[in-house]
């Protein structure tokens, strides 16, 4: 099975609020919050990390699931993400392609 | 505001959380809008390593929202420089601008580093209106053509017009280009004090008759019986609310490094080259001071009729020499909506009334004598 790879898209704005991530699309300006585990995939999605080494090192150890229902969940997930632009997904490992990679905080 | 913008800025709120923040990089401009408040002279900017250590500062402190504006943004050399850093630390880029020095490499340079929107001023469909607002021959050309460059990258561009006794004919035809162009329109009749307290440009506002218009003008306002309703009295909801947003979610920081509540309340609250920005707005007596005003605490405003649904600008307040006192500028606003003079327009009649009592004290001295 192929590995997934997830980065955050240097296009979005994006700020942690009190745990809570908000992060506007730049696409359309369109305004999303991030729950607790989205925002750990969102913070952990460095481009070079596969998403199930995230979920081993990040997820997991914050939420009592098992591994491999936590990994299905978080592909569902970035898919989503991913979809309105806020993550971007791929096979192979994904770049810093622009200046604007992002330090989100 | 959208729903969820609007429950983030709540959270930011009760938090204490500068959820947006306007940083002017400089005061010094390429164009000389007659209307304009600022001194245009450099008087020791922040250095590109000063500013960056603010925006460090700032999105540590939580804020989400940055405007770059001015002055002229672009006439900063280090202009790129700023802005690529501001968006690593994933701001909400928002520009402000006469976009005049934007060509096509800038336009698509915006478009790479991901701004939110570029907010342009356009003060006429006319170029003799505008220029002549300007000063500048040839600045609505220049604008429009960078209009359309950032519309061609996708970018999302707003039109801002200020409405004044120059251009009062043509707001419809600024929003007819806006149509036109495919971008934003929005109009303000404010006229902004100098901020070394001269007021002589508020002759260039417009005046009740003219606000009336715009007031009853469906394409603005949309549903004019609703929008020139007289409100409702206020309640204890309304008299335990918040004047606005600055110092509670918002403030402004000058191209010297002052904060300031909001770039439209002149009130200085600390200097970022000397504290720290959240020092600042945590613990300066005035932002607190600010913070602590409540509808009901307004002297004049809690007797009007208006003061539940009035514009009242606490910094338009501020400038007339009472940061709990009425803003002037806005009881027009609000008498020209309804037809109901403000409390505050109201007590002003009564004084001229009795000083014209006192003025005829001297003649019936001299008829007796």
């Amino acid at each position: 099975m192929s590995r997934l790879f997830v980065a955050r898209n240097p296009r979005v704005a994006a700020r942690c609020l009190d745990g809570e991530m908000m992060i506007m699309s730049g696409r359309d300006s369109t305004l999303f919050t991030l729950n607790r585990t989205a925002t750990i995939l969102w913070q952990a999605a460095d481009g070079t990390t596969p998403l199930d080494e995230i979920v081993e090192s990040k997820i997991c150890p914050e939420f009592d699931v098992e591994p491999a229902e936590a990994l299905q969940d978080a592909e569902t997930l970035a898919r989503e993400l991913a979809s309105h632009e806020i993550l971007q997904i791929s096979e192979e490992p994904i770049p810093s392609r622009s200046a604007v990679a992002g330090e989100s905080r | 505001m959208s729903g969820l913008l609007q429950q983030m800025t709540e959270k930011a709120l009760a938090l204490n959380i500068p959820l947006s923040v306007q940083l002017d990089l400089t005061y010094r401009c390429n164009e000389r809008c007659v209307h304009c408040y600022l001194d245009h002279d450099d008087h020791g900017e922040m250095t590109t390593e000063e500013i960056k250590h603010l925006l460090d500062e700032m999105a540590g402190a939580g804020v989400f929202i940055l405007t770059l504006s001015g002055g002229e943004i672009f006439i900063r050399k280090d202009f790129f420089e700023i802005l690529e850093y501001a968006r690593r630390l994933t701001f909400c880029v928002k520009l402000k601008t006469n976009a005049i020095l934007i060509r096509e490499p800038e336009a698509a340079r915006i478009r790479d580093l991901g701004v939110e929107s570029i907010q342009i001023s356009i003060y006429s469909h006319r170029p003799e209106v505008h220029d002549a607002i300007t000063l500048v021959r040839g600045s609505l050309e220049r604008s429009l053509d960078a209009i359309r460059f950032l519309k061609s990258q996708g970018l999302r561009v707003v039109m801002a017009n200020v409405l004044m006794v120059q251009n009062l004919q043509d707001y419809t035809g600024v929003r007819a280009l806006a149509d036109e162009l495919g971008v934003e329109c929005t109009l303000d009749p404010t006229i902004t004090p100098m901020m070394d307290g001269n007021r002589s440009v508020l002759s260039l506002s417009v005046d009740q008759s003219a606000l009336q218009q715009v007031f009853r003008d469906t394409g603005l306002v949309g549903n004019v019986d609703e929008f020139c309703a007289i409100a409702a009295p206020a309640d204890e909801n309304a008299l335990s609310s918040l004047p606005c947003s600055a110092s509670h979610t918002t403030c402004y920081v000058s191209p010297y490094g002052d904060v300031f509540p909001c770039v439209q309340f002149p009130l200085p609250t600390g200097n970022v080259r000397k504290q720290r920005f959240l020092d600042i707005w945590r613990h300066s007596d005035q932002m607190n001071e600010v913070r602590s005003i409540r509808i009901k605490d307004l002297t004049t405003c809690t007797q009007c009729s208006h003061v539940s649904n009035c514009s009242r600008c606490p910094g338009l307040a501020f400038m007339e020499g009472n940061m709990r006192g009425p803003s002037t500028q806005d009881c027009e606003k609000s008498f020209a909506r309804t037809g109901v003079p403000s409390a505050n327009m109201l007590s002003k009649a009564r004084r001229v009334q009795n000083l014209v009592q006192i003025r005829t004290q001297p003649d019936l001295a001299s008829i007796s004598a």
